[in-house]
């Protein structure tokens, strides 16, 4: 029964989703504070090549690692947002730009690869790891079991951070403000809001979970390191953020969605399906394409929008 | 919380900004890179001088350089002329690749036949439509359904990866060597498809370098002295204004993407004929010349013809990346000081807007 192919896919389909769901949570936050992050992709890459190294150095027990790798991961992502956040809304830069810098400074052929080099990360596997669990002893439990009780810890604590974000967004007076300042910083300003802290804590909130979903690529899903590991999941979250319209809870089942496409290629493959591996490659990117076009048609766009102010700078002078 | 500086907008933007600021930009990138050597326990001055020796100094070196430089001209042009008018096609990568497969079919098909000129001739327009069509499918979603261009055309670059691979290792397409069984390469294209080199002072001039500096000259032609050109500087600063005016935007949105996919298609055209001789999906992947590109025009503030200079330069950098990677010259550091080079380009920028004052009391009471 648990073999059957489309538990597998279902299962994989958070088991590959969680680290999607964690960089577009992040980029929800991001641009719910009116800043675009196009550096997702390096941002995650640094936090799993932090991460693995961590997993790699880090004494103590096993536990004790892999807790200080997701902590140096989300770390690392934080700091490289830091940097986004300084360029974006203290120096007020074009965020569209300032976001690939970061993209091509921290990925795949950049700095993510020179630590990879310096450290050596690459050259023994990454041992503890963070392992998929056996909740309650139902893994094995028909249909279910793969799909509910057999993921890591990082997916269950996925599905408390929906709750926690939704509420936060949507129920707390932190939240609205927050929307206020992506909506309008004008008018958020002139509340008494600070807007400046707003786009900063936002921002590097989003990092370091950008950061938390490399971890995840590096500690739970290839046990060793490869440069340019995330091929291109950062740049799927971001469309994700659209997907989801700025909402925690839909993005999350887009999030299971594209996992689906991304561990299709291997499903079928493991179990000698007939289908080209390169039309499943291309699957997850052109679907991307698909339903950005369909987010994006005038109807989508009046009901659910962007934050009103996303990707402009924020100038108190000229009101 | 007040902060101790604050921006005061600029009346009017100096002129001497235009060089300034790229300079500047780059020295603060060099800094900032010497940090992360110290910090990984590298000697920046040892590296920086390894970069320079192998990037710039004779004739061998700069033959090199400007080899390197070549493509990144025309991917640096491709960025320019969207981003321009604020359509960031970030697909110049992909777009290079279909120049490049759409220049290896040419070749392979006429390059037996035809005299080289026209061979290079044919070439060169094959990899111009295919990169220019490539991007044009990011022109239409972005004027029809107003679908955000920058995720499309770099989700188009992943299919355009994948498309290469499937051409050369996963099929017996017309693109790929049949003898190349094992070891999937490649078909060459013959020896009269190939483009030609001049020496200049010693330093080798590829073919393709002339035809950018030309395209480079076109581009600022058609951007400064031509109606269309000003019909895109009005939707670059207003699309409502245009729109109001009269201006067609939604076709000049095409035409802008896919003159900018263009131009990286013949970038492409120009590794197949000046370079690789045939359609080489690895290396093409590996050189990332479409996202370099962006550094290039950006750090050439979307100027063409400073385009063609800073590509050099860059291109410097690159060549001797390739050169130098080895046990003590990590694989990352030429992406990291790429990334750190954009960086401060943008970073740059504010200096052209604005001038940074100190706070002081009375200015608040001013404010």
């Amino acid at each position: 029964m648990n073999s059957n192919i489309f538990v597998i896919i279902a299962s994989s389909a958070i088991f590959y989703g969680t680290p999607l769901f964690f960089a577009a949570l992040g980029g929800i936050f991001t641009e719910r504070s009116g800043v675009l992050n196009l550096g997702v992709e390096g941002t995650m890459l640094l936090g799993g090549v932090t991460g693995a190294w961590a997993s790699q150095h880090v004494p103590g027990s096993a536990w004790f690692t892999v807790l200080a790798a997701i902590i140096i991961g989300m770390a690392a992502g934080a700091l490289t947002s830091t940097l986004l956040a300084f360029l974006c809304v203290t120096l007020r830069t074009n965020q569209t730009v300032a976001g690939l810098a970061i993209t091509i400074f921290a990925g795949g052929v950049g700095l993510s690869s020179y630590f990879a080099n310096v450290w050596k990360v690459a050259e023994a596997p990454v041992d503890r790891q963070v392992r998929r669990l056996d909740v309650l002893g139902w893994a094995d439990v028909p249909v279910l079991g793969p799909i509910l009780f057999n993921q890591t810890i990082l997916t269950y604590l996925s599905w408390v951070m929906v709750v926690l974000a939704s509420i936060y967004l949507f129920r707390t007076r932190f939240g609205l403000q927050l929307r206020a300042v992506g909506e309008s910083p004008q008018t958020a300003d002139a509340m008494g809001i600070n807007v400046v802290k707003y786009r900063y804590l936002h921002t590097i909130l989003g990092g370091a979970l950008a950061g938390l979903g490399g971890v995840y690529y590096s500690l739970a899903i290839v046990p060793t390191w490869v440069d340019g590991m995330t091929k291109g999941a950062g740049w799927i979250a971001i469309a994700l953020v659209i997907f989801g319209f700025w909402r925690p809870s839909i993005t999350l089942i887009g999030a299971y969605l594209f996992g689906a496409l991304q561990s299709l290629s291997s499903t079928l493959k493991a179990r000698n399906v007939q289908i080209s591996g390169d039309v499943l490659d291309a699957l997850p990117f052109f679907m991307t394409i698909v339903v950005l076009v369909l987010v994006s048609t005038r109807f989508a766009h009046r009901r659910l929008g962007a934050p009103a102010a996303l990707g402009v700078p924020y100038e108190r002078e000229e009101r | 919380m007040r902060s101790p500086i604050r921006f005061e907008r600029r009346l009017e933007q100096p002129k001497w900004l235009n060089w300034a600021i790229p300079v500047v930009s780059l020295i603060a990138a060099l800094v900032l890179g010497a940090i992360v050597l110290l910090a990984t326990g590298k000697n920046p001055l040892d590296v920086y001088g390894r970069i320079f020796e192998r990037g710039f100094a004779g004739t061998r070196a700069l033959s090199g350089s400007i080899k390197t430089a070549t493509p990144l001209a025309f991917t640096g042009l491709c960025a320019a002329i969207a981003f321009r008018m604020g359509l960031i096609n970030i697909g110049g990568e992909g777009q290079f690749y279909m120049g490049a497969v759409g220049a290896t079919w040419a070749g392979l098909a006429f390059g037996g036949d035809l005299p080289t000129g026209a061979v290079v001739i044919v070439m060169a327009l094959s990899g111009m439509v295919c990169g220019g069509l490539y991007a044009a499918i990011v022109g239409v979603l972005r004027a029809k359904f107003n679908t955000n261009e920058i995720i499309t055309s770099l989700m188009m670059n992943y299919l355009a990866a994948i498309f290469l691979n499937y051409l050369i290792y996963n099929s017996t397409s017309y693109w790929r060597d049949p003898e190349s069984r094992n070891f999937p390469a490649g078909k060459p294209i013959s020896d009269r498809a190939d483009w030609n080199f001049y020496e200049i002072g010693g330093i080798k001039i590829p073919l393709a370098f002339l035809i950018a500096i030309l395209a480079a000259a076109a581009i600022w032609v058609l951007y400064k002295r031509t109606r269309f050109g000003f019909e895109v500087g009005v939707i670059a600063d207003s699309p409502k204004a245009a729109r109001y005016a009269g201006i067609r935007t939604t076709s000049t949105i095409v035409i802008v993407l896919a003159l900018s996919g263009a131009l990286a298609g013949l970038g492409g055209a120009a590794d197949v004929g000046n370079f690789r001789g045939l359609l080489d999906s690895k290396g093409l992947q590996m050189s990332g010349y479409g996202y370099t590109g962006i550094v290039v025009a950006a750090l050439a503030r979307l100027n063409p013809i400073s385009t063609l200079v800073v590509a050099v330069l860059i291109g410097g950098l690159t060549n001797a990346g390739f050169a130098l990677q080895g046990p003590d010259f990590p694989s990352g550091l030429v992406g990291t000081l790429q990334g750190l080079i954009l960086f401060t380009a943008v970073a740059g920028e504010v200096l052209v807007k604005y001038r940074i004052r100190r706070n002081r009391r009375i200015a608040a009471v001013a404010a």
